[in-house]
Parts: structure tokens; sequence; C-alpha cells
């Protein structure tokens, strides 16, 4: 083949049908491998036993005996050192982290279609439908080609500090994964400071992105981190206002028990505190950068804010990191508010995890959802929102819910009776604070003056906009 | 040469060495630079190695009592010292780099060796 | 007693931490400085759960390695004239000394005491099988005026802090 021997021609067009048939193909050879040694699994040609694919506890079960013998084979020489248990530890760490990078993966290789495909339908387009069937592989030829280009480093750029930041965001966004609770007992890491742990893990990321602006050289870049930093650590409060709720509500910061209160009192949070809820999922938009509030990367003020100078794989690790987090909010909204594995007595049939993976990707595509139909707020709304609004009214709420742990634990009437007139006094609280707080802070929606659209050069900016406004 | 996991247990001591060498290099980073946020991150790490102490002794120490019916906090005293670090740290970080701002807004500088008005 | 894991892990965090702490005095560019020191705190929460102290290992993260750093940055930001290298003042020589010799006592001290420790027994049944509660319920009985005082503190620092920053209004 001469061709070959062509450098320009050799190059590989990611869109070429050849080569998204053989991505298929391998695709769905591997979807058939992974299907056949789950079918070994289940069907008990494996060991002589069958396994049921709702509880994976069995299995596991089988796989515990089996490593206790493993451990109690082991040399005493060795156990005296490093301790008679020490092979479950390893395999049972290295299979958690195993099932939250595949999956992980596997998420970030459907979701950039999912949103594009869902953004679009919103839109009244098609979206991606080219490459493969439906647009399916469109991840792949995306991964391609940005693998495929250049990465350019701004000049000025402080080198070192502009390579970290890709890596740096991409481990919290894994590491929140850890104490996610799919199902009864299966969660990677039970611990009882989860609700925290998380909180903790998620405000790293606002480092990472600061030194992603600040080591572009760039001045949009710098503008959209300063506006990132300043957005999300405004935000984390709130969001932790919100979960403090939650923990007051539960008596608990472990996920687990905080499903398994929900679980036992056959009620969501979501429902008892409507307000917490609303809070959570809007803080959680404002440390997604997503709109409405993506001011951290509006395209049409600031490029692409923080990685305006990222190019290639190192953007598309932003951009993958983003989505999976989307999820993730959606996971712990699920976990936190929506009852997180159950479904009101349906987990004794379906499958708890598959559940929760429902309500997750429902909270996700809530967020979908906003992307494709609000507008972006501006930056000293957002700000003012965060600091005026949310943050009295979440202490106020975070007061009433704590008045009320205190009288029910006092009250003895039956569960149903109690968490009945918490939730109504609940949304009462909310109608009443949300209406009050706007007449006090002299929001009319009805008074407000129109502003007709103006020309820029015209206007004078945000200053001139105030003074029609006031005059 | 150990002859198993237990010849190897951490002690206090362990968990004092590693706190008073980092409160060294905090001293040492504090006192020698000359960037007046520098010298905040020196004082930061000061901080730090204290709350190891803290919680090693806590840990490890006899003098708080072990956990009973009638206290079950006693051992975890030094966690609570350690909150209220924390405190503390995030209000003087809080206020001494409002400092450092004010003083760059008076003097065009944050450099240690140049603000020195009140030199004699 | 302890787990290998957990000794290696203390060995690996110490080397970690140390080593992040001299970087923060060696290396040059101030920013660069500031995630040294991010590094030395994040290896210092680990140092804080080999010691079973969880929920503090999670503040430790949540103020050191989230809150501070972001201030820091922030102030270097704010003083754009200033310059950005880590340099040492003309006290850099005694400061060192003085460093060193605090390090040498306190290493000197903590070997050398015959510190009152528990038995290895009452460790083991002392598990600290969760935290938060026991020093919530501390805080809220025993250290309730101390924690008033702190918050007291608290809220006068960042009114401070603001009030200290604020531009005039023009």
């Amino acid at each position: 083949m001469s061709a070959a021997l062509d450098p320009i021609r050799v190059r590989v067009r990611v869109t070429s049908p050849r080569l998204a048939v053989t991505l298929g193909i391998v695709l769905v050879l591997f979807g058939a491998a992974s299907i056949g040694i789950a079918y070994v699994v289940v069907s008990g040609m494996l060991d002589g036993h069958w396994y049921d694919f709702r509880d994976l506890g069995l299995g596991m079960a089988h796989l515990r005996e089996w490593l206790n013998e493993v451990n109690a084979g082991q040399p005493a020489a060795l156990s005296a050192f490093l301790g008679d248990q020490w092979i479950s530890y390893i395999t049972g760490a290295l299979l958690g982290a195993t099932g939250i990078l595949t999956f992980f993966g596997l998420l970030l290789l459907i979701l950039v279609w999912v949103e594009r495909r869902l953004i679009g339908r919103i839109q009244v387009r098609k979206g991606p439908n080219r490459v493969g069937p439906f647009g399916l592989l469109q991840p792949v030829a995306d991964a391609l080609k940005l693998i495929q280009k250049e990465v350019l480093i701004p000049i000025g750029a402080d080198r070192f500090m502009f390579y970290l930041p890709p890596v740096l965001v991409f481990i919290p966004g894994l590491l929140v994964w850890a104490v996610v609770p799919w199902a009864p007992n299966m969660n990677y890491l039970d611990t009882n400071v989860g609700v925290i742990y998380l909180i903790a893990i998620s405000s790293t990321a606002t480092l990472a992105i600061f030194m992603a602006g600040w080591a572009s050289n760039n001045h949009y870049a710098l503008l959209g981190a300063m506006r990132t930093v300043a957005m999300m650590i405004s935000y984390e409060i709130p969001l932790s206002l919100a979960l403090l709720m939650v923990v007051l509500m539960t008596g608990s910061m472990q996920l687990s028990t905080i499903v398994q209160w929900q679980v036992d009192h056959h009620v969501w949070l979501g429902m008892l505190m409507p307000l917490a809820l609303f809070t959570f999922f809007f803080s959680s938009t404002a440390e997604l950068n997503r709109t409405p509030n993506d001011i951290a990367e509006a395209e049409s003020e600031i490029v692409a804010g923080f990685h305006t100078e990222y190019s290639g794989m190192k953007f598309g690790l932003f951009y993958a990191v983003e989505l999976g987090n989307a999820v993730a909010v959606g996971a712990f909204v699920a976990a936190f508010f929506l009852g997180g594995w159950s479904l009101f007595g349906l987990e004794t049939w379906i499958p708890p995890y598959l559940i929760f993976a429902a309500k997750a990707f429902g909270g996700y595509f809530v967020l979908v959802w906003l992307r494709g139909t609000l507008p972006r707020f501006r930056l000293d709304q957002l700000m003012s929102f965060a600091w005026k609004y949310l943050i009295p009214i979440s202490l106020l709420q975070v007061l009433l819910v704590a008045i009320e742990v205190t009288a029910m634990r006092y009250m003895h009437f039956p569960d149903f009776v109690e968490l009945s007139l918490v939730g109504a006094a609940n949304l009462a609280f909310t109608i009443f604070i949300v209406r009050a707080w706007a007449t006090f802070l002299g929001y009319r929606p009805e008074r407000e003056q129109v502003l007709k659209p103006t020309m820029a050069k015209q206007m004078g900016g945000l200053r001139a906009a105030e003074e029609m406004r006031t005059r | 040469m150990p002859s198993s996991a237990q010849d190897l247990a951490l002690t206090l001591p362990h968990y004092l060495v590693v706190s008073g060498m980092i409160f060294g290099i905090g001293i040492a980073v504090a006192l020698s630079k000359r960037n007046a946020i520098a010298v905040l991150m020196g004082i930061e790490l000061m901080l730090n190695a204290v709350n190891l102490a803290f919680l090693a002794f806590s840990r490890f120490g006899s003098s708080f009592g072990i956990a009973s019916e009638g206290n079950p906090a006693a051992p975890l005293a030094g966690h609570v010292f350690v909150v209220f670090i924390l405190t503390v740290a995030a209000a003087e970080a809080a206020v001494a780099l409002a400092m450092a701002v004010l003083v760059y807004r008076r003097r065009e500088t944050v450099d240690l060796d140049r603000i020195n008005l009140m030199r004699w | 007693m302890d787990s290998i894991g957990v000794i290696i892990g203390f060995y690996a965090l110490a080397g970690l931490t140390v080593g992040a702490a001299l970087l923060v005095f060696l290396v040059r560019n101030l920013l660069h400085a500031v995630l040294a020191l991010v590094l030395a705190f994040l290896g210092m929460s680990g140092l804080f759960i080999t010691l079973s102290a969880d929920f503090i290992a999670m503040a430790q993260i949540l103020i050191y390695a989230g809150a501070i750093p972001v201030l820091l940055v922030f102030a270097v930001m704010l003083t754009p004239h200033a310059s950005r290298d880590n340099a040492n003042s003309l006290f850099a020589p005694g400061g060192l000394l003085i460093g060193l010799g605090f390090a040498a006592l306190f290493v000197f001290v903590a070997m050398a005491t015959v510190w009152p420790v528990l038995d290895v027994e009452t460790l083991h049944v002392q598990s600290f099988a969760g935290t938060v509660r026991t020093i919530g319920a501390a805080l809220l009985g025993d250290y309730l005026l101390a924690f008033e005082l702190a918050s007291v503190l608290l809220l006068a620092a960042f009114v401070g802090a603001v009030a200290l920053v604020r531009e005039d209004e023009a």
C-alpha cells in the first residue's frame, strides 16, 4: 500500500465510516464478552452457585468465604507482619476502586452523547447523529479528535501549574463517588463523616480551577477563575447549610444511615424540606459551573473562562469531569433528598442499585433540562442571590428544623403524624419566607421597569443601566 | 530485624517527632520569608504541627483518662482543642490577609523588609 | 497494635508532609509554595486519619485545603505589583537557625521523655468508632463557653476583615 507511506494520507480521519464501524465492532465485542462473563457468573457455571443479579451481596459473600480460606492458608511469618486479613482488605479495596473507575469511565463515555443529544432535542435540533447508530459513537470520535490535537501552551504560562489542574480537578470528581450509597451494604466508603467528606473533597477543586486560570497567562482565563472561585466559595455555604438540615433531621453524617432513616420513616427528605432540596440543587449547579450559573465559562463574555487556553485532551478532562460531577450531584440529591435506593417497597422487587441509578440520572436530566432552558445569571445577581437570599433563608430554615427535631423528641405521636406536621410546617415556612424576603428586600416583579435593549455604547455598562432604572 | 508488626507499632514519639519537625520548618518559614503572605504560611504550618501533637496526645496519652459511661468525651479533649485551633486559624488567616491587602494599598508592597515606617 | 498498612501509611504520610513543608521553604515561586503548603496540609490530614480522628481530618481538608489556600491566592492576586518570589529576608540565617533549634529541641524532648501513655490493650479497646457525636456533645456541653467565644471571634474577625479592605464609597 503506497498510501501508508504518505504521511498526509495516513492521518486518521475520525469521522470516516470505516473507523466508526471498526470501533463499533470492537465495542460490540467488548459488550458481548462482558455479557458472557456475567452469564457464566450468574448461571453458576463458575463455582456451582446460582447468582441473582438483584442481590450482588450473595456473590460478594461467596467471594469473601473464598478469601477467608486463602487468608487462613497463608504462612505464619507473613501474617505476623501483614495481619491475617490483608488479602481480603486489598481485594476489597481493589474491587471497589475498579468498580468505581469502570462506572466513571463508562459514564463519561456515554454522557457526552446523552447530554448533547438531550440539549439538541430541547432546542429542537437533532444533536449528533452521524457517527455510528443514532450518533452513539460520537464520544469516541470526540475523544479521538481531542487526543490527536496538539497541546498548546501559551507563551509566559507557568508550565508546571498549567499541566497540573486537569488532573487535580479529576481527582475530587472521582473521590466523591466513594461515599455514594448504591444499595444496602453497597458503598465503597461508608464512613460516619460522609457528609463532611463530600463537602471537603468537593471544596478542593476550587484551588485547581484557580490554578488553571492563573497559569494560563490569559486575562479571560484569570477572570473566569476569579469568578469561579468567588462563586464556589459563596455557594459552598448554602450547600453546607442544606446538608446541615439533612444531618439535623436524620441525626447522622453517614450516608447509608441517612438513606436508612428515609426508608424507616417511609418518607423522602425532599418532601419534608423542599427548601433544602432547592438550595442543594441550585448551589450544586453553581459548584458545577452549569447553566443558569455558568458565568465562570460564559462564552459570550469571557471566551471559555478558566479553560480558555486548554486544548486537546486537557480540555477533554475538564469537560469530562464536569459531566461526571453533574451525575454525582444527581446521585447525592437522590441519596439525601429522594430516598436513595428505596422506592416505597419496590426495592424488594427491583434491584436497589438500579433504583438509585434511575434517581441519579433523573437528577442529571433535570440539570440538562435547566441547561437547555434557562439563560445565564449576571455575576452580581448570582453573588447577591447567594449572600442576600439563600444564606439567610437557609439559616432560618435550619433554626426551624432544629426546633422541629427537638419537638419531635418530646412528642409521642405516630411517625406519620409527626412527619406530616413537620413537612407542612416546612412547606408553609418556605412559601412564607420566600415571599416575605422578596418583599423585605424590595424585589417586586410587578413594579420592575423593563429595560429596553439599548446599544452597549449608549448604555455605558452596568452603572448606566442602574441609573436608568432608578431614574 | 523485627519479628512481627508489633515491634514496628506506632507510638507517641513517632507523631511528636513529625510534629516537632513541621513546627521547626514553620518557624523557619515565618521568620525568614520576606513576603507577608509567605510568613502567614509559616504560621499556618506551626498551627498544624500543634494540631498533630494535640491529636497524638489525645490518642496515646493516659492523662485524659479513658472513655467511660459518665464522660465519653474524656480522651477526645484534644480533638475539641483542635476544633478551636482550626477556628482561630481561619479567623487569623482572614484578618492577616486583609491586613496584607491593606498594607499593599498604602505602600504598594507586601515586602516585610520595606515596611519600615516604625523604624528608628 | 496497628496493622502494617497503618504503619506504612504513617511513614509515607510523614515523609510527604515534612517534604512538602520543606518545599514551602525552598521553592522560588510564591504560588508554588502555596501548592506545597496544600500538599503538606493534605499529608497532615492523612496523619490525622492514622490517629483515627476522622472528623478532624475532614475538617482539616475543608479548611486547610479548601478555604485558606484560596484566601492566600486571593491575597496574592490582590497585590499585583508586589514581588511573586518566595525570597528570604535579611533574617533568613537567624530564622533558619531558630527553626532548626526548635525542631531539634522538640525531637529531643519527644524521644527522651517517658510519656504517660496508655498500654496497648487500652489503646486497642479505645477504637474511637465515630468521633463526631462525642465531639459535638463535648462542644455544646463542657466547652460551651469556649465554643460561643470562638463563634464570636469568627464573627469579629470576618467583620473586621471586610471593614479593613473595604474601599471608600465614591
